[in-house]
């Protein structure tokens, strides 16, 4: 079989380049920890059902100082909690959840985004360092009201 | 090859008629869908036309019709015409004519019943049908029906090849049957899950006989196919750019081992890489996904392969015809020409879409254009361009070759597929653009209250370049429909272009360059380890509960 010596070349090239790709990648992952949603570990929030923090609601609670936990629920067309107040440099943890159908979620100028399914709770982390208002949209098709369900973080000094 | 190979063979009415229908159905719902993606870019720069032509209900309904009609409509229709074509004329006999007509009703009875769904408003989940939203039955038994028929496709140009084999042995497949077999091939594996799911699941959910569903399961059965299903689309247009448009331009295929290498390798490699469309889906562990992701890299080589073959098999056409230089010859390819023109343009953008894809499928860079208008900025450009123009530029010689009559006008031709370039860079660039700074997918942005300052400029981008697309359209079906009715008869019958080997290895060529049952074996295997622990995970923990509803 004859290949031309130019054409394995470029094929060593683009298979070289895409080695280098993947592994930056690989190492932002690894060592950045610009990680994907995964297996939540629990597939209910910390607290159970009823009372103040009845996981079926929306609710935001401080752990500890610049720590929060945040209970979402989503459902057609609006996202409980819709607003979220913390100050500068909190850690969030966001445990969603969807009422009916399939939801998204994409926190504006964050790494976070996931998909929002009923039956699963996804699990999202993120540092809010700089003040400002973030405002998340639903990003996966739910409806006829779908460009209407959004939110906002409003990240204080 | 002897003078009497090269002689074409002389194709029946009857047969010419068949394909000709699967052809004109596809670009009559495609002319649809055009006008469905004018309305879109429109509404996205705050201008809602939705009131004004009362054709859908709301952006929506249009968005699947959209959806539907250009990427499963379109395409398989075409696909279905031209995949028999070719086959019949590269093996020099009729197809199967009873199955050919057979496969034809199964899929437009199929296309009837979703057209009557999508346009009554009954199945406005998109053409991804992520349940649990729920669309009419019909629309999930007309969709699993035009998948029937590609499988019957498989059967009538596998038998052809066979019998080919049989009565020519120790001789190598010729290339455009070898293409349009590994083409069927892929698709016919890839697509049992998306029938398992259609068939199994969404059609007794929507009549009522399974109470719900696991939504997770049947989005990862929805993938499965529907990576593969990318390359369905995909690989009738590298068969018209590898074996037939190096001959359209006066040069010759490159390399020929290469190119059957590259349509053989996508038979195991476009399948095990459907959980790079679910990066962030929770409940899939980061495991398979990263799997997943090296795989979607490894996918990318066959088409790294083709940019190089195409290219060079370009360049010997331009050297033959006096091109110099380094650049030289592209200047001396027939640019009058607007099926290699629509080809050549729809090539320079297919590359941006590479680029773009490597991004899309890059792991934790998804994370920033996932759902996001980044995602139909790429798409436009290689299903919505690399294959679209590509099988514009197809039809500009196949239907006349078909009909025996002239094509209407090439110059309108010509203009129409730079229209075309042109419209799709400025759109495609607004979406990515918008989709980069945030904007959502498959959202009515225009009447959205969160709609952002910065949005606006992309969100003009994508208008105006919508509208040139339309134009672009416009002037495509009006040409079709002169050169069908209005063109005068053709004094000679436009030949079929069939590109030969600039080296002809002949029984040099490694039998293993013909042997589809050593690929697909090595699809199961890999779709095995890709996807087994992630699926019997997915099996034990399957909760069909979840109802459906209707929420447009
Ligand atoms: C006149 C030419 C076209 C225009 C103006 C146009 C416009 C658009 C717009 C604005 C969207 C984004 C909708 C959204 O995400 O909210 C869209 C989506 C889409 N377009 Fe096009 N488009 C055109 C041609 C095509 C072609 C030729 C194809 C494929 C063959 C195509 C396939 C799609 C698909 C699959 C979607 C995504 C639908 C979904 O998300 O469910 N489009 N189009
Ligand atoms: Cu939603
Ligand atoms: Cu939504």
């Amino acid at each position: 079989m004859h290949i031309d010596r130019y054409e394995r070349n470029w094929i060593r090239f683009a298979g070289g380049l895409l080695v280098v790709f993947a592994a930056a990648l690989t190492v932002a992952a690894v060592f950045l920890g610009v990680r994907l949603p995964g297996i939540a570990e629990q597939t209910i929030p910390i607290a159970q059902a009823g009372g103040e923090y009845d996981i079926n609601k929306g609710w935001i609670r401080e752990l500890a100082p610049r720590r929060y936990e945040v209970n979402m629920r989503a459902r057609v067309w609006s996202f409980e909690p819709r607003e979220i107040r913390i100050p500068a440099g909190s850690t969030v943890t966001f445990y969603i959840h969807s009422d009916d159908i399939t939801h998204g979620i994409k926190i504006q100028n964050t790494t976070v985004s996931t998909m929002i399914f009923p039956g699963h709770v996804a699990k999202v982390t993120y540092t809010f360092d700089k003040p400002g208002e973030y405002v998340f949209v639903c990003h996966e098709y739910c409806g006829a009201g779908h460009h209407f369900m959004s939110g906002r973080v409003i990240v204080e000094e | 090859m002897s003078l009497a190979a090269i002689k074409q063979y002389e194709m029946p009415r009857s047969e010419r008629n068949l394909y000709l229908s699967f052809i004109l159905i596809g670009f009559a719902h495609l002319m649809v869908g055009l006008f469905l993606g004018f309305m879109q870019g429109m509404q996205h720069a705050g201008i809602d036309l939705y009131r004004v032509i009362p054709i859908v209900r709301h952006y929506y309904q249009g968005l699947t019709i959209h959806g539907v009609f250009n990427v499963l409509v379109f395409t398989t229709f075409f696909i279905a015409g031209f995949l028999l074509f070719v086959t019949s004329t590269s093996l020099k006999k009729p197809i199967n004519l009873r199955l050919g007509w057979l496969t034809f009703c199964v899929m437009t009875i199929g296309l009837l019943l979703t057209d009557y769904a999508v346009f009554t408003n009954q199945a406005s989940v998109l053409y991804t049908a992520y349940s649990p939203l729920e669309a009419h039955w019909t629309f999930y038994l007309g969709l699993a029906l035009v998948v029937v028929g590609t499988w019957l496709q498989l059967l009538i140009v596998g038998r052809m090849v066979l019998q080919w084999r049989k009565e020519n042995p120790g001789q190598r497949t010729p290339l455009l049957a070898f293409g349009a077999l590994a083409t069927l091939l892929m698709w016919g594996l890839a697509s049992i899950p998306l029938a398992v799911l259609f068939v199994g699941i969404l059609l007794p959910w929507s009549l009522d006989l399974i109470p719900g569903v696991d939504v997770l399961f049947n989005r990862t059965l929805f993938w499965m196919s529907g990576h593969p299903i990318v390359y369905f689309w995909l690989l009738p247009a590298y068969l018209s750019w590898y074996f037939m448009l190096p001959k359209q331009v006066g040069g010759k295929l490159f390399s020929e081992p290469l190119a059957r290498l590259a349509f053989l390798l996508f038979i195991p490699l476009s399948l095990p890489v459907g959980f790079h469309h679910q990066y962030v889906d929770p409940g899939v562990a980061e495991g398979y996904k990263y799997i997943h992701f090296i795989l979607t890299f490894a996918v990318f080589m066959p088409s790294v392969m083709t940019a190089f073959t195409v290219l060079a098999s370009l360049e010997t056409g331009g050297r033959a015809r006096g091109g110099k230089g380094l650049l030289g010859w592209v200047t001396k390819l027939p640019w009058n020409d607007p099926s290699v023109t629509a080809q050549l343009l729809a090539m320079v953008l297919f590359a941006l879409g590479g680029i773009s894809g490597l991004i899309n499928a890059s792991y934790n860079m998804n994370l920033v254009v996932h759902n996001t208008l980044f995602v139909p900025g790429h798409f436009h450009l290689t299903v919505g361009t690399a294959v679209a123009l590509t099988f514009m530029g197809i039809v500009y010689w196949l239907v006349p070759h078909l009909t025996g009559r002239r094509l209407f006008s090439a110059k309108m031709g010509v203009v129409q597929a730079w229209l075309w370039f042109i419209g799709m860079t400025i759109m495609s660039r607004g979406m990515s653009w918008a989709g980069m700074l945030g904007a959502p997918r498959r959202t009515a942005l225009g009447s959205a209250p969160y709609f952002m300052d910065e949005w606006v400029l992309p969100s003009w981008f994508t208008a105006i370049g919508g509208v040139i697309l339309t134009i672009s359209g416009f002037l495509f079906f009006i040409n079709m429909l002169a050169s069908l009715w209005l063109a005068p008869k053709a004094e000679k019958q436009v030949e079929v272009p069939v590109a030969e080997p600039l080296i002809d290895e002949g029984a040099k060529m490694p039998a293993w360059l013909d042997r589809y049952t050593v690929w697909a074996g090595a699809a199961v295997l890999l779709v095995a380890i890709a996807y087994t622990p992630a699926l019997v995970k997915l099996i034990s923990d399957l909760s069909m509960t979840v109802p459906g509803l209707k929420p447009y």
